[in-house]
């Protein structure tokens, strides 16, 4: 029981690192970016490809998938993604399946359709005896990075300079144009750091979540869930939605395995008829 | 003698709304042209029978997507759910009840249609990501129905084993698979009247104004709610009929009616044609299709990615530039033929 509630807060903090990005993207830009898992599928690719090629180390190939996804996340933020800011949605939805569909088949065109392995260092695997309690070491692991990972975006945003234009810019753009706050500069680097941490997600949910050419597809419906039932008023919300889903999810399939994602789907439904705008939107 | 003031221009302001209607009801030459020339294929090109059935099936779905987002402006990621249906709908009941196809095709329009009269209510609210996720939601949903319940819809293997009556008793379908191909085209067309009855009517026109501004559509008295409600239906019944056709010209039924991609390659047609436009999801279908048997020739595998390629390049380009290219170049063939008509006509009336 408690092994689950464990494995579901991992699994949760993973997500909210995933899709954290997301969140920024639509609340700042009003941009539906479905494409938001192949910067996922970039960092998990980048950390496979640095272990098995060029034996970089589990450790260090993090910082360089966050570095590799958020340089790839600000090229296409600044030649592409720009361009379509004031279009309508269908638009922005057409694109981002487009570069999905494009992501989807250059991966399995370069590396094959096979599911990718990456090999944990030692230390990693294996499980720890708690007080009774059965703890994954690598869950562990995961629930720390991500819950320092936290409580450093929330003190950006919260505590400096470019957290408050930031926050100023998601409140009311124009308004924030015309204060002097350079809404586009702010944007670019948003982007960035949000695919950064995205390419993150993947690089650390490769063990978890499993990694090959679809993961963009496959997640997309989860990273989704996390930004509208989570809202993007800020960054409690979609921590909250994260860490519901994922315990939702590894609890439904143990509990009722033969349910499968239906659980979280008519959840997700329910949700959004009650509370279109998400559970902690505020109200405009 | 007020009354009898205000009655005269009512009344003639009638007359010119009517006419209004009329004329954008009225049948052009190129639309003739085009029906004419769909039909043709079946005597012209009867080894292309297969992949003709299957574009008059797809443009059926283009069609039914595009009732709901080019004139409702309703944004839907997950229109596979009421083809899927449909499709599993016909299917089934082929096997299990009757055979005959016009019942099996009345059997998947009408589930779709109780799906789509059940969920509209959960695309009348929020804003357009909330429609997108919530229909998404819908597919996604019953995808995994389809999935678990493999007792019943054979899950992954597909459901197998459907066998159709010949239509109206006669005419069987083979393997060469022309009557496949006249069945949906026949059933597309008379669909298309229908959809182009409904969108050139009063009714379609509320709903344009709905899609352009709904809170003025509403302040003018138009029942937003109804209207939407009934559209989305409208278009959930079309889709399954399209899929019902798919499960009965194939005689069987795969999970993939129901992916997220048939939802998004529907959506990629009818961008290609141009939504708002009632040959859009026709010729979307066309050019798609044809695209895709170039492309997977190429590469079979990785197919996908031009067409993703072909996504990203349309919306960097504009669609709104693109369709309406694809509509002047309509008009302009239009032009040419008429003026050719014109001076054909001329040189026969001089005298050598």
């Amino acid at each position: 029981m408690l092994t689950i509630l464990f494995d579901g807060v991992a699994y949760g903090m993973l997500l909210f690192v995933l899709a954290v990005g997301l969140s920024v993207t639509l609340g700042l830009m009003n941009f539906v970016n479905l494409a938001h898992g192949a910067f996922a599928m970039a960092g998990g690719y980048v950390t496979v490809l640095l272990m098995s090629r060029f034996g970089v180390p589990f450790l260090a190939c993090l910082p360089l998938a966050f570095l590799a996804a958020a340089l790839l996340g600000a090229v296409l933020e600044r030649t592409l993604y720009r361009r379509l800011y004031d279009r309508p949605h269908l638009d922005h939805v057409l694109f981002s399946i487009g570069l999905v569909f494009m992501a989807v088949a250059a991966i399995d065109y370069a590396m094959g359709s096979q599911q990718q392995n990456i090999r944990l260092p030692s230390w990693l695997s294996g499980r720890l005896d708690v007080m009774g309690v059965g703890i994954g070491r690598y869950r562990a692991f995961l629930i720390a990075t991500c819950g320092v990972l936290v409580v450093v975006l929330q003190l950006a945003l919260s505590r400096t300079r470019f957290g408050v234009r930031l926050r100023a810019a998601v409140d009311d753009r124009r308004v924030a144009r015309g204060l002097g706050i350079p809404v586009d500069r702010v944007f670019a680097v948003t982007f960035a750091v949000g695919s950064g941490l995205a390419g993150l997600g993947g690089a650390l949910g490769a063990e978890i979540l499993g990694l090959d050419p679809t993961f963009p597809l496959k997640f997309m419906i989860y990273f989704l869930i996390v930004v509208t039932v989570g809202g993007t008023a800020g960054l409690v919300g979609p921590f909250v939605a994260a860490l519901v889903l994922g315990i939702a999810d590894v609890a439904g399939k143990y509990y009722v395995p033969s349910l499968g994602a239906f659980v979280i789907y008519t959840l997700m439904i329910a949700i959004l008829l009650v509370r279109p705008q998400g559970l902690f939107a505020r109200v405009r | 003698m007020a009354g009898h003031g205000d009655d005269a221009p009512r009344g003639r302001d009638e007359a010119i709304v009517a006419a209004r209607f009329a004329r954008a009801h009225r049948v052009r030459r190129a639309e003739i042209a085009f029906w004419l020339a769909a039909f043709a294929t079946l005597l012209v090109l009867p080894r292309q029978a297969l992949i003709g059935n299957e574009i008059a099936i797809i443009a059926l779905f283009a069609l039914s997507l595009d009732l709901i987002l080019g004139y409702a402006g309703i944004v839907s990621l997950g229109h596979a759910a009421f083809f899927g249906l449909g499709a599993y709908a016909a299917g089934l009941f082929a096997r299990h009840v009757n055979a005959d196809p016009l019942l099996g095709l009345g059997v998947g329009a009408a589930a779709a249609g109780v799906l789509g009269l059940a969920t509209s209510a959960l695309v009348l609210r929020g804003a357009d990501l909330t429609r997108l996720m919530v229909t998404l939601g819908v597919a996604l949903l019953l995808s995994e129905v389809a999935n678990r319940a493999a007792a019943i819809t054979g899950g992954a293997d597909g459901l197998q084993g459907i066998v159709m009556a010949p239509l109206f008793g006669r005419f069987a379908f083979d393997l060469t698979g022309r009557t496949a191909f006249a069945y949906s085209l026949t059933v597309t067309f008379l669909l298309f009247l229908l959809a182009r009855r409904i969108v050139h009517s009063p009714f379609g026109a509320s709903l344009r104004a709905i899609r352009d501004n709904r809170l003025r559509a509403a302040a003018i008295g138009v029942p937003v709610t109804r209207r939407l409600v009934a559209i989305y239906t409208i278009a959930a019944t079309y889709a399954g009929v399209a899929g019902a056709l798919l499960a009965q010209t194939t005689q069987f039924v795969s999970l993939d009616v129901l992916a997220f991609d048939r939802s998004a390659d529907v959506l990629l047609m009818l961008v290609i044609g141009g939504a708002g436009w009632l040959y859009g999801g026709p010729v979307g279908a066309l050019v798609f299709k044809v695209a895709q048997e170039v492309f997977s020739g190429l590469t079979p595998q990785y197919w996908h990615f031009w067409i993703g390629l072909a996504l990203v390049v349309l919306v960097l380009v504009g669609r709104d530039r693109i369709s309406a290219l694809a509509r002047d170049a309509v008009a302009a063939l239009a032009d040419l033929r008429g003026t050719r008509a014109a001076r054909g006509g001329g040189s026969r009336s001089v005298p050598p």
